[in-house]
């Protein structure tokens, strides 16, 4: 059992989870996630590690499914059955020169960790963050602080500049001489997103969130196709070169259980529902 | 012995044979001639007493029958229901020659049952704790084995597993129908009562880096051959193609067959194809049987050439499971999702170096199977990740870990065991190469004092 140190809502149906498990917070690099299973009839779902502190490791995620609502009912001092990792490939941090790291959505969370290293390797590092709206923007204070520049964007323009991060990104890449991109998000938006960078020829990454089941390479179900060959994003990312990912292939497969997902996400609500007066739900 | 009917069983996911009763297990055993030359031990890739332990149950001894086999094997109500016994002790029996062999493999399985139910049995003696400490990677047949045997000898050791619960194939990969895991669980427990310290949610190379693992006294590596293959053909990562290892981790290890209950959803199909021709085919179209659907298994030999268990083909066949045979996918057809496969007959000519014909394909035989979803179950190779890991460990051709006759690896105290080291194989050959290479592991440790 793992105990839940810290939790708290960074943004609307946004949470932030420290969770005490040592032998992930050893080891885990920027890049890198770990598998959790709430109690003994859950899904095993992977989160990017987005932070760790002493023998504590953060998860930043949005409450979409039932496994992420009914961790967002979990407070401090609630324990989760299991917690794997770290897990994945590390994000390929060298000294590139000037780098920009751009975070969509709840992928920003992913984003401060891999800035960080990148700072610590030598790069200048420019941030980019974007959310629907100013009220969906998580991190931004940490990124300020591990990023040389951050620039910030919302789609409804509540904040920042109006637009998408791809926007900010043509512009960077007109005014300066980048070396490496990483952009982390939806996969539309990493798709989008990624296709500014080819033609400057700019090396960019992405970190590819397939649906998966270990999470070490024994099932297969996030096979994604990078370069024409199919990979297993658990082991052999889930940092790809993102021009060579087959971004349509993995959004059909990421839909593969939507109408599961809906139907247990409908009986937990339900169940939620009837639950009132229960400790979590009063 | 006594087999479920078909069609009760392909709704349930409990046991094809219920297993013998006290009077049949003993009538069984008076049948043994008690040879003085024992093949059947010859057989037993775990060298167990066989005479001795069915002498014990003719007599009505069933606790000092179990105590017998435990002396060799602490998992034997496991390998009772998965060892291919046709083919070691029973193939061995002299009465196979007369027609119809000792069920040793029924009456193993009785022994450990009725031990496991009835009574409370000793733990077997340890030796004196010799502050050694050793690690072993993995929790399947190989681990347990190999932890079992060491903890006996009064060496400290600790078994890293990744997943959420020990047992490695026999929990995500056997179905329930074939192995209960509260049978599983039950025979690793004991395990674990001998004092093996076992850390679940470990990934050995991540949660542990090998240095840390490197620097225990001695090491076991029995990460098994967890690598799906695919066939790297046309529509092969559309929605509804499974590998095998997912499909059954799904319904065997997160019990996607009951969903919503439990939150793992799974693909169930109206009309599943499975692709290969070993027992975990089988398992994979009776699991889908189970979930409902019409199953059709695509081979590239003939029946008879298939590497499944007999009794599994049979079970499969019972189960209405069909029988696509000399064919061989070309193409998986589907927009979002699997519609059919496209097949090639192949004609079989000649023999290859296993002594089983080679299929050709025929040119313009193309037919389509119609299917919506596809579970490819045509074999796995070891997982690299560990391995890749450790300098200087020396892998084969098929990324298994070459070691010697003593299962030692390239890395003096580092061994191996099970399908990391011999490529996909079965339980009691895994449980056979660690029990040898605990023998080594603890010779090596005692020498150094």
């Amino acid at each position: 059992m793992y105990r839940i140190k810290e939790k708290k809502e960074l943004a609307d149906g946004i949470y932030e989870c420290w969770i005490e498990a040592p032998h992930i917070s050893r080891h885990a690099r920027a890049g890198q996630f770990l598998v959790l299973r709430i109690d003994d009839s859950g899904e095993r779902i992977p989160l990017t590690i987005s932070g760790v502190d002493g023998d504590d490791v953060r998860v930043i995620y949005m409450a979409v499914g039932k496994t992420t609502h009914y961790l967002a009912s979990l407070g401090e001092g609630d324990l989760i059955r299991d917690v794997a990792g770290p897990l994945g490939t590390p994000a390929t941090i060298r000294d590139y020169g000037t780098c920009v790291v751009i975070g969509g959505g709840v992928g920003i969370a992913c984003t401060p960790i891999i800035a960080k290293e990148l700072r610590e390797a030598g790069n200048r590092v420019i941030g980019i963050i974007g959310a629907r709206n100013a009220g969906l923007l998580i991190c931004e204070d940490e990124m300020r602080d591990v990023c040389d520049e951050l620039f910030v964007c919302t789609d409804d323009g509540s904040s920042g500049y109006h637009g998408f991060p791809a926007g900010l990104l043509k512009r960077e890449l007109e005014a300066l001489s980048i070396d490496a991109v990483w952009i982390i998000g939806p996969a539309i938006m990493m798709k989008i997103t990624s296709e500014v960078t080819r033609p400057y020829g700019v090396k960019t990454f992405v970190s590819l969130n397939p649906i998966m089941v270990d999470g070490t390479g024994m099932c297969g179900s996030c096979r994604v196709t990078v370069g024409g060959e199919t990979k297993f994003a658990c082991v052999d990312g889930p940092e790809f070169d993102a021009h060579q990912v087959d971004f349509d292939e993995l959004m059909r497969r990421q839909r593969i259980y939507l109408d599961q997902e809906k139907e247990a996400l409908a009986l937990y609500q339900n169940h939620e529902c009837r639950c009132m007066g229960d400790r979590k739900h009063a | 012995m006594r087999d479920r009917s078909p069609d009760l069983r392909i709704h349930d996911f409990q046991e094809v044979d219920p297993g013998l009763n006290g009077q049949e297990a003993i009538a069984e055993a008076m049948l043994c001639l008690q040879c003085k030359k024992p093949l059947c031990v010859d057989g037993c890739p775990v060298g167990i007493d066989i005479p001795g332990f069915i002498a014990q149950v003719a007599e009505g001894n069933f606790l000092a029958a179990y105590e017998i086999i435990r002396s060799e094997n602490m998992l034997p109500a496991i390998c009772g229901r998965v060892c291919p016994q046709e083919v070691q002790c029973e193939g061995a029996c002299v009465l196979a020659n007369k027609g119809s062999p000792v069920a040793i493999g029924a009456l193993e399985r009785f022994v450990a049952d009725r031990a496991r139910e009835e009574t409370d049995p000793k733990p077997p003696a340890l030796a004196e704790q010799t502050g050694k400490r050793v690690a072993v990677v993995g929790s399947g047949p190989a681990g347990v084995t190999a932890a079992a045997e060491l903890v006996r000898r009064g060496h400290s050791v600790t078994i890293f597993e990744s997943l959420h619960e020990a047992g490695g194939v026999l929990i995500y990969g056997i179905p329930e129908f074939r192995l209960p895991k509260e049978v599983v669980r039950a025979e690793i427990e004991g395990v674990k009562d001998l004092g093996v310290t076992v850390h679940l949610n470990h990934l050995a190379g991540r949660s542990i880096t090998p240095e840390e693992l490197l620097g225990h006294d001695a090491v076991f590596l029995a990460m098994g051959a967890g690598l799906p293959h695919f066939m790297g053909i046309d529509g092969e990562n559309l929605n509804g193609v499974y590998s095998a290892n997912e499909f059954l981790t799904r319904v065997n290890l997160m019990h996607a067959d009951r969903f919503p209950e439990s939150d793992t959803p799974v693909m169930q199909g109206r009309r599943v194809a499975v692709v290969g021709g070993g027992n975990v085919a089988m398992d994979a179209a009776r699991v889908a049987r189970r979930l409902g659907a019409e199953a059709a298994l695509i081979y590239r030999r003939r029946e008879e050439d298939m590497p499944a268990r007999k009794a599994e083909t049979e079970h499969a066949k019972e189960e209405g499971v069909r029988f696509i045979t000399c064919a061989n996918p070309v193409k998986i057809y589907g927009e979002q999702s699997v519609t059919g496969i496209e097949c090639l007959r192949m004609d079989l000519q000649g023999t290859d170096e296993s002594g089983r014909p080679v299929p050709r394909p025929v040119e313009g035989s193309n037919f389509v199977v119609d299917a919506d979803l596809c579970i490819i179950a045509i074999g796995q190779s070891p997982n690299p990740l560990l391995a890749r890991m450790i300098p200087g460990l020396r892998l084969g051709k098929r990324g298994t870990v070459l070691v010697d006759d003593d299962g030692r690896t390239s890395i003096p105290h580092v061994f191996a065991g099970g399908d990391i080291s011999t490529g996909a194989a079965t339980v009691i050959t895994a449980m056979g190469s660690a029990k040898v290479a605990a023998v080594a592991i603890d010779r090596m440790l005692m020498e150094q004092g």
